[in-house]
C-alpha cells in the first residue's frame, strides 16, 4: 500500500522527463523539468528526508528553474525547428536501434535482478532521533568532506569560466 | 549527537592542495597584474607546479590513504601525479608566448590550466567513485572553457561547445554507472566494491554499472567508438590547449580507469578483459587508419592520440604488475613525446598563422634545422623507433601482453605500429625533401618554446637509452 505514492511519483518523474525532451517549445520543456524536480522532492519525502526535499524544491525547482526561464526569456529562441533535411539522415535509425538496445538491456537486467534489500544507516527511526537536517550536515562535513570541497572548486571554475567566455573583449 | 571526523590527512592530498592554492593565488594576482605582465602569472603557476612536484616526491614510498579511504598516495597515483605535473609545466612553457601571439593573453588561462591539474591529480589518486566523478568534472570544465578560449575564432568556440555537449552527455553515463554500482554493492568505495564482489561474484547490477562506467572512461580517453569528438576538438582548440589536454586527460583518466577496473573488479565473474581487448583492437586500427588519411597535422596527431589510447588499453587487458608498470611508463613517454610534437607545431607558426596542413611543412628543415630535427625525433618516438621513449614503452606493453597470454593482441599492436610509421614519417619527408612553400618565411622561435622542446627531447632520448630508473619507479603499484 505504501508503495503507491512511490510508483505515482516515479511514473510522474519519468513522464515529465520525457516531456522535457519531446516538447518543442523550450518554455514547456522548462515547466516539465519543474514537474520532474518536484516529483523527485516527493520521493525524498517518502524516504524520510524532508530537508533534502525542501532543498530540492527551493534550489532546483525554485532558483535554478527560474534562471532557466529567465535565459529562455532573454534569448527567446522560439520553437525548435525540424532537423535540417539530408544532413546525417542515417543517424536517426542508428540512434533508435542502439538506444533501444540499451534500454532493452537495462530493462532486462532490472527485471532479472532481485534488488538487494536491507536497511542502511539512515533509517526513519535514526533520522527521527537526530533530525534530517543534522544528518545531511554531518554526512557533508565528515564522510563527504573531500567531495564537498572539490564541489566548491568546481563552482569557482564554473564562475571563472562564464566570466572568461562572456566578458567584453578589452 | 557526536560527529566522528574522518582522518584529515592533508599530507596525502598535498600535491593537489598546492596546485589549488597556486590557482587561487594566480586568480587574485590577475586582478593587480597590468596587461603586459600577464605572463608572470604563468611563471607563478610554474613555480606552484614545481613545489607540488617536490611534495609528490616527498610522499614517495610511504603509501597512505586519507578522508575515510577516498584518496590515496600510493606509488601508482604519485607516478601519474608527476606525469601530470610535468605535462602541465611543459604546456605552460609552450603557452607563455602562444597566448600573446593569439591575443588571448589573460591570467585566467593559467588559472584554468591549474584547476584542471587539480582535477587530474585527484582523479589519478581517488579510490572512491564519487571523488573520481567530481575530479573528472573538475578537470573537464576548465578544458571545455580552454578549448573555446580563443573567442575571436569560430572554430575554437565550436570545439568548446562540442566538447562540452558530448562531455556532459558522457558524464551522465558515468554517473548512471556509479548509481548502478551503488545499487548492486551498497558502496562507492573501490576496495569495498571488491569485497562485495568477492562475496557474490555474479552481480548483474554491477555488470550494468561497470558497462556504463566503461562508456564514461572510454569517452574521456577517446577509445573507438567513443572518439568522434577528438579530431574536431583537438583541431579547433588553441594548439597550446590541445597539447595540454592530449596528455593530461589521458594520464588522469587512464589512472582512474586502471584503478577502478583493477582494484574493484578483478573478482568479477564476467571476464571484462575480452571487451577491453576488442575495444583496444578497434581503437588502434581505426585510429591509425584514419590518421593515414589526414592532411592536417593537428587532426593527424588527434587520431594518433586515439591510437595510443588503444596501445595503453592493451596494458589494462594484460593486468598484473607488468601491465600496470608498462602503462605508467607509456603514459610518461607519450606525455613527453606528444607535448614535443604539438610544441613543434607551435614553434613553426607565424604569429596567429599556424602551419596546419602538412604540405605547408615543405622545406621547414632548411628554415628551422633544429626544430625540424626535434620534431622528426618526436615523430619517430611516437611511431616506436628505437632507441627512443616510444619504443621502450611499446616494448614494455607488448611484452606484458605476451607474458599474460594475450600474444595475439600484441601482434595486432605491432602491425598497427607498422602502419603508423607511414603517417609519422610523412611530415618528416615533407620537411626534408620538399622545397619551402611560398608565404612561409623563417620566423624567430620563441626561446621558451624552444626550451620546452629541448626538455621534452632530453626526456624522450633519456627514457629510450636508459629507461631503468623510470621503470623501477613505475612498478610501485596500488595501495589496496
Amino acid at each position: 500500500m505504501e508503495s503507491i505514492p512511490f510508483y505515482f511519483l516515479a511514473a510522474l518523474a519519468v513522464l515529465a522527463a520525457l516531456g522535457v525532451v519531446v516538447m518543442r517549445d523550450p518554455v514547456y520543456s522548462a515547466l516539465a523539468l519543474a514537474v520532474v524536480l518536484t516529483a523527485l522532492a516527493g520521493l525524498y519525502v517518502l524516504l524520510s528526508a524532508p530537508f533534502l526535499a525542501a532543498a530540492q524544491v527551493m534550489i532546483y525547482a525554485g532558483a535554478i528553474l527560474i534562471l532557466f526561464v529567465f535565459v529562455i526569456m532573454l534569448l527567446s529562441p522560439g520553437r525548435e525547428g525540424d532537423a535540417p533535411r539530408g544532413a546525417l539522415k542515417w543517424q536517426r535509425p542508428l540512434a533508435v536501434i542502439f538506444g533501444g538496445a540499451l534500454v532493452a538491456q537495462l530493462a532486462l537486467v532490472l527485471l532479472m535482478t532481485i534488488l538487494p534489500t536491507g536497511r542502511g544507516l539512515y533509517t526513519p527511526e535514526y533520522l527521527a532521533q537526530i533530525g534530517s537536517t543534522q544528518a545531511v550536515g554531518a554526512a557533508l562535513f565528515t564522510d563527504y568532506l573531500l567531495p564537498f570541497e572539490i564541489t566548491s572548486l568546481l563552482l569557482l571554475v564554473a564562475m571563472v569560466g562564464v566570466i572568461v567566455l562572456a566578458k567584453k573583449k578589452s | 549527537m557526536s560527529l566522528s571526523v574522518p582522518d584529515l590527512n592533508f599530507r596525502v592530498i598535498a600535491p593537489a592542495l598546492i596546485v589549488a592554492l597556486t590557482a587561487l593565488i594566480v586568480l587574485l594576482a590577475e586582478l593587480v597584474t597590468p596587461a603586459p605582465r600577464k605572463r608572470w602569472l604563468g611563471v607563478l603557476g610554474l613555480i606552484g607546479l614545481l613545489i607540488a612536484a617536490g611534495a609528490t616526491v616527498g610522499l614517495w614510498g610511504a603509501p597512505a590513504s586519507a578522508f575515510g579511504g577516498m584518496v590515496v598516495a600510493d606509488n601508482f597515483g604519485l607516478f601519474l601525479t608527476l606525469v601530470i605535473l610535468l605535462g602541465a609545466a611543459l604546456s605552460i612553457l609552450l603557452a607563455l608566448d602562444f597566448v600573446r601571439a593569439h591575443r588571448v593573453d589573460q591570467g585566467e588561462y593559467y588559472v584554468l590550466v591549474l584547476f584542471a591539474v587539480v582535477g587530474m591529480i585527484l582523479m589519478a589518486t581517488a579510490t572512491d567513485l564519487i571523488v573520481i566523478f567530481l575530479a573528472l568534472e573538475l578537470l573537464s570544465l576548465p578544458l571545455y572553457i580552454l578549448a573555446a578560449f580563443k573567442r575571436a575564432d569560430a572554430r575554437s568556440l565550436e570545439a568548446g561547445l562540442k566538447y562540452f555537449l558530448l562531455g556532459a552527455f558522457s558524464s551522465a553515463f558515468f554517473l548512471y554507472g556509479i548509481a548502478f554500482i551503488f545499487g548492486g554493492t551498497g558502496t562507492t568505495n573501490l576496495m569495498k566494491i571488491a569485497d562485495a564482489l568477492a562475496k557474490n561474484p555474479r552481480n548483474d547490477l554491477l555488470l550494468v554499472g561497470a558497462g556504463l562506467l566503461l562508456v564514461g572512461f572510454a569517452f574521456k580517453v577517446a577509445l573507438v567508438p567513443f572518439h568522434w569528438w577528438t579530431p574536431d576538438v583537438y583541431d579547433g582548440a588553441p594548439t597550446a590547449v590541445t597539447a595540454f589536454m592530449s596528455v593530461g586527460v589521458k594520464a588522469a583518466a587512464f589512472g582512474a580507469f586502471f584503478r577502478a577496473f583493477l582494484v574493484a573488479l578483478p573478482a568479477f565473474a564476467f571476464d571484462w578483459r575480452i571487451v577491453l581487448a576488442a575495444l583496444a583492437v578497434l581503437t588502434m586500427t581505426l585510429g591509425n587508419v584514419a590518421a593515414l588519411l589526414q592532411s592536417n597535422v593537428k587532426r593527424m596527431l588527434a587520431y594518433s592520440s586515439i591510437a595510443h589510447a588503444g596501445y595503453i588499453l592493451i596494458a589494462l587487458v594484460a593486468m598484473g604488475a607488468s601491465g600496470l608498470s608498462s602503462a605508467l611508463f607509456y603514459l610518461l613517454a607519450y606525455t613527453l613525446t606528444n607535448l614535443g610534437a604539438f610544441g613543434a607545431v607551435i614553434a613553426l607558426s607565424d604569429g596567429e598563422r599556424e602551419r596546419l596542413e602538412i604540405r605547408d611543412w615543405g622545406g621547414a628543415a632548411r628554415q628551422y634545422p633544429f626544430i625540424a630535427a626535434m620534431f622528426a625525433i618526436f615523430m619517430l618516438s611516437l611511431a616506436g623507433f628505437p632507441p627512443l621513449a616510444g619504443f621502450t614503452g611499446k616494448f614494455l606493453i607488448f611484452s606484458a601482453a605476451v607474458e599474460t597470454g594475450w600474444a595475439w593482441l600484441a601482434v595486432i599492436g605491432v602491425l598497427n605500429s607498422l602502419v603508423s610509421a607511414y603517417f609519422y614519417l610523412r611530415p618528416i619527408v615533407q620537411m626534408y625533401m620538399s622545397e619551402p612553400v611560398p608565404g612561409w618565411d623563417r620566423i624567430r622561435v620563441a626561446p621558451l618554446v624552444a626550451l620546452a622542446l629541448v626538455l621534452a627531447l632530453i626526456g624522450v632520448i633519456a627514457l629510450g637509452l636508459y629507461p631503468t630508473p623510470a621503470i623501477v619507479m613505475a612498478t610501485g603499484g596500488f595501495l589496496r
